[in-house]
């Protein structure tokens, strides 16, 4: 391999730009600009070094801040291209012919187009999943490519300098010194908190060097917080059930075996405007009513342990708990949430079978709507019999009545009708406002009488092991912003020619504001000369730029 | 005198005393001709005391309101971007006594104003909160997030001032172009004050029947003359404009109204302003930027990411997505308010990135900074008003 050989002797990488002992400039580019590029330290970047095979262009292409750059700005822009529309999540369809009719008919051609272009389902596009994966690969290639020279070359560095490294440094200063004023400045840069070396006629101070690592240790929590999301492809790691369930019912819970749920009651409330709530009453009055509480009193129960599964005798009760919004179930690492509700869905129908004429009674049945019975037995040895039920009743198709689901939102009944009068039964089709007769008109109907309503739970059924993860991820990223972000690394270099003549160099990562104020109390103690900010020197020959 | 009453007098106080110092510190620079700062930091010292008195009120005003309400008051438009205009004035305070610069209150502190008065259009009696937001991590998340974007907002500011002290406007370009641009969307601002307010104040209503996107029908109320009518709208209320235009039946036209009415008013201001200074917005103000630092500038726009960003991502990420958690049994589910939180969020990851380069200091950076300010502007008014109500479950 090829070395760089720098004037004082010392053999650097290829690639390096500032020699890594005495801070010379190496390249060209570098002996002739004004200020050293003081990034990453001059130091040999692989990506920087090597373009000849694939895999070095590989490396290179992502370990470029402008690819990655990109990346973010390409993502960032489809994300907020997704929120013109809705998602199909969010749209009232779940077919894939319905959801592209929605989007037509909805939004006309803008949703037709967002739809052809796939907008539709943007974020598990697989393009979308894509980019963040591209983005994950560059985050982890341009981070290595920089720690380990970065690492290295803080971890060794010399507290002597070339003339000509301090000189091109942004904040610097030349001029006569006194005896005392490296022991001075030791003293006084020592009280600011900084780790100072010496070096025969030299000093190195340098202060919150571990704001350096900040970025990576950033980009390391992304990657964990990325590699948390992936998990939960993974079966077993991520659970999500819905679950309806009305009063008085006990139901298995979905995708976690052993337990059920029983809905003791759901309750709705709103606001009152009243006493405590008085301060509400002029938004109440504005926008109507204003929900308070979704609450839904369950029991949970689990199966014993030698019991068959679906088995729903012999359940031990495990809790009995009010799950609110904001309040979830928890129990055994499952979660189960108040997410939805049905209010007043029909439970039982009650008719009384009928004479149309005399209006005289033959008694009265009771149709559970979920489990109706195939018949139901009356006085005088009457029956009515249930020869088609239609929870939903939506029309009729080809003679045959439909339902449109199985909810008992509109319940159909064909009923054979089977008294002492018509021993041979009479067929009739009821519905809740209507009654037909498709065989000709009947001596017997059935006389709606009341009914039973229940409220319907939307329960959302959750696990989710990669919670620790993210959150870890996300912990680590914090910590690692606030190092960056919150603590800066300071460096002052210091010597002393033999004629007395002191050259002093300062360099930050961020806060050149801060930077100074410390030099500028260095310098009153020790009486250093008077430096200048380089940087602003050149810009106020060139300015204004535009 | 009520707390309610105590609360929003001291909202009021709030905002004459960020008038007036506005109008001290433009003073503050302005007096300073010869570039010498010792008037500019006599009168700055008023301008930033009658700044902190405001502040002092407005805090006032939110605590009061919290203890009337029962819950912090960050959980409507009026809460939040009054909360917004209070946060920007301590994001500016805060810089103010690092660094001494009158020139960021002359532009801040109208901001300020601006969104205040942006707040009071929204209705703002103490409203009670719906389920999901019955949770101590609404305060910690919403709070924490105006608190970051009022520190975002100051390199909007910084970045403003750089733009209006470095860009030539003796000839045509489109940096030129753009900076009257932001000043012209600032008087629009004005315009919906206005607009908004006259109406208010005339108690003008109006309310039309149409037949809705499913077909069924519907009423809208309009609060401004309706200029745009919805789908085969008939008007319920007696002797009222006629629409001149219908809208599909997707669009608010209610909405559309607002924001046309808006527009007309504050472009009529413009160009009145325009016609009598008889020069653009920015050639009227440049001159006050003569002796600003622009590397000072910089350091401030590009400060105020770094110290805003990990606060943004702490409540606009992290405590949001514990909040979903918690409420919607999901830490993100893709809704357009997560969205655009993600969109800024990358937006400052890409500038901090970008600054890493040497050529994306100073100008590049300070419209970076403005345009970070919009995307947050964009979130507060588009995403709450539009887009999030184009979404059936908003
Ligand atoms: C959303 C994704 C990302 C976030 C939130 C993020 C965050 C950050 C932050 C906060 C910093 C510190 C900046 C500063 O101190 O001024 C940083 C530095 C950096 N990031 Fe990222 N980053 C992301 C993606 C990337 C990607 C894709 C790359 C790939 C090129 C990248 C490369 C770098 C580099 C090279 C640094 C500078 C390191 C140093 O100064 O030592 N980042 N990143």
């Amino acid at each position: 391999m090829e070395n760089l050989q720098c004037q004082c002797g010392h053999v650097n990488p290829l690639g390096t730009k500032l020699c890594e002992s005495c801070g010379r400039s190496l390249t060209d580019k570098e002996q002739n600009s004004k200020l050293v590029d003081m990034r990453y330290e001059g130091t040999a970047r692989r990506s920087q070094t090597y373009n000849k095979s694939i895999i070095d262009k590989i490396w290179n292409f992502f370990s470029s801040v402008k690819v990655g750059v990109s990346i973010i700005v390409i993502l960032l822009v489809a994300a907020a291209l997704g929120t013109i529309l809705p998602q199909q999540a969010f749209v009232p369809a779940n077919t894939e012919a319905t959801i592209k009719a929605y989007y037509a008919d909805t939004y006309g051609s803008v949703g037709r187009v967002y739809h052809f272009l796939g907008f539709h389902d943007l974020y598990s596009s697989y393009w979308f999943i894509a980019l963040v994966g591209m983005l994950a690969i560059s985050l982890v290639i341009a981070s290595l490519d920089r720690f380990v020279p970065l690492y290295n070359s803080l971890k060794n560095q010399r507290v002597l300098r070339h003339p000509s490294f301090m000189e091109k440094q942004r904040v610097y200063a030349q001029g006569p010194g006194a005896d005392d004023t490296l022991q001075k400045t030791e003293a006084k840069l020592k009280e600011l908190k900084y780790k100072v070396r010496t070096d025969k006629n030299g000093l190195l101070a340098e202060k919150g060097r571990f704001s350096r690592w900040g970025p990576y240790v950033n980009h390391i929590g992304l990657i964990i917080f990325l590699v948390g999301v992936m998990l939960r492809m993974i079966p077993g790691f991520y659970v999500d059930e819905t679950l309806w369930i009305r009063e008085g019912e006990t139901r298995a819970i979905p995708e976690v075996p052993g337990y059920s749920l029983e809905n003791v009651k759901f309750a709705l409330e709103t606001y009152t405007g009243e006493g405590e709530e008085a301060r509400f009453g002029e938004a109440l009055d504005r926008v109507g009513t204003v929900a308070k509480n979704y609450q839904t009193d369950i029991v949970l129960y689990q199966a014993p342990n030698n019991s068959l599964p679906g088995e729903t005798d012999n359940l031990e009760v495990v809790k009995e708990y009010p799950i609110r919004v904001n309040q979830p179930l928890k129990f055994d690492g499952y979660a189960i949430y108040q997410m939805d509700y049905k209010l007043n869905e029909l439970k039982t129908m009650t008719f009384a079978l009928t004479d149309q004429e005399t209006e005289e009674s033959l008694g009265e049945l009771t149709i559970d709507l979920i489990d109706p019975n195939e018949s139901y037995e009356l006085k005088n040895g009457s029956t009515v019999k249930l020869l088609g039920y239609y929870p939903n009743f939506s029309g009729f198709e080809n003679g045959e009545p439909q339902t449109a689901s199985p909810l008992p939102d509109n319940p159909g009944f064909l009923v054979k009708m089977t008294t002492p009068a018509t021993p041979q039964g009479e067929t009739s089709f009821i519905t809740i406002q209507n009654t037909i007769e498709p065989f000709g008109p009947n001596q017997y109907k059935l006389t709606f009488q009341n009914a039973e309503m229940r409220n319907v739970s939307g329960l959302t059924v959750r696990k989710d092991s990669t919670l620790p993860i993210l959150g870890l991820g996300g912990l680590i990223f914090m910590i690692g912003v606030a190092q960056g972000m919150y603590f800066n690394h300071r460096r002052f270099w210091l010597q002393q020619t033999d004629s007395g003549d002191i050259l002093l160099a300062g360099h930050t990562n961020k806060n050149w504001f801060g930077l100074k104020k410390d030099l500028d109390q260095v310098s009153a103690y020790a009486s250093l000369p008077a430096y200048t900010d380089q940087q602003e020197e050149t810009e106020k020959e060139g300015e204004p730029q535009s | 005198m009520t707390l309610t009453a105590i609360s929003s007098n001291l909202l009021y106080i709030a905002f004459f005393a960020y008038l007036i110092a506005t109008f001290v510190f433009g003073g503050a620079v302005k007096g300073n001709k010869k570039g010498s700062f010792n008037s500019e930091q006599r009168w700055g010292k008023v301008a930033i005391t009658i700044t902190v008195i405001g502040f002092l009120a407005h805090l006032g005003y939110f605590f009061t309101r919290w203890v009337v309400s029962g819950h912090a008051p960050l959980s409507n438009m009026f809460e939040f971007t009054t909360a917004f205009g209070m946060t920007l004035v301590g994001g500016f305070i805060i810089l103010y006594s690092l660094y001494k610069t009158p020139v960021l209150g002359m532009v801040v502190l109208p901001v300020a104003l601006l969104i205040i008065a942006y707040a009071s259009m929204f209705p703002n009696e103490i409203s009670p909160l719906i389920p999901a937001l019955q949770t101590n991590w609404l305060a910690i998340h919403v709070s924490t997030v105006v608190i970051a974007e009022g520190i975002l907002a100051m390199s909007a500011a910084a970045g403003l001032i750089y733009l209006l002290k470095v860009v030539d406007l003796s000839k045509k370009s489109k940096q030129r172009f753009w900076l009257e641009g932001i000043l012209y969307f600032l008087v629009l601002v004005v315009g919906f004050v206005i607009s908004s307010s006259y109406f208010t104040l005339t108690n003008y209503e109006t309310t039309f029947q149409y037949v809705n996107k499913d077909g069924q029908e519907a009423t809208i109320i309009y609060n401004m003359p309706p200029i745009f009518g919805m789908n085969e709208s008939v008007p319920l209320t007696e002797d009222t404009m006629t629409p001149l235009a219908e809208t599909p039946p997707l669009v608010d036209a209610s909405k559309l109204t607002t924001v046309t009415w808006s527009l007309l008013v504050g472009t009529v201001l413009y160009v009145l302003i325009r016609l009598i200074v008889r020069r653009r917005i920015v050639q009227l103000i440049q001159p006050l930027m003569k002796s600003v630092n622009i590397q000072l500038m910089d350091e401030i726009n590009y400060r105020a990411v770094i110290i805003g960003f990990p606060i943004f991502t702490l409540g606009a990420l992290v405590f949001a997505m514990i909040w979903a958690q918690i409420t919607w049994s999901r830490f993100w589910g893709w809704d357009p308010k997560e969205v655009w939180a993600l969109v800024t969020w990358l937006f400052y990851a890409a500038y901090l990135h970008l600054r890493l380069g040497k050529g994306w200091q100073g100008e590049k950076s300070a419209w970076l900074g403005v345009i970070g300010f919009a995307i947050i502007m964009f979130n507060l008014i588009v995403v709450n008003l539009i887009i999030a109500g184009l979404h059936s479950y908003a």
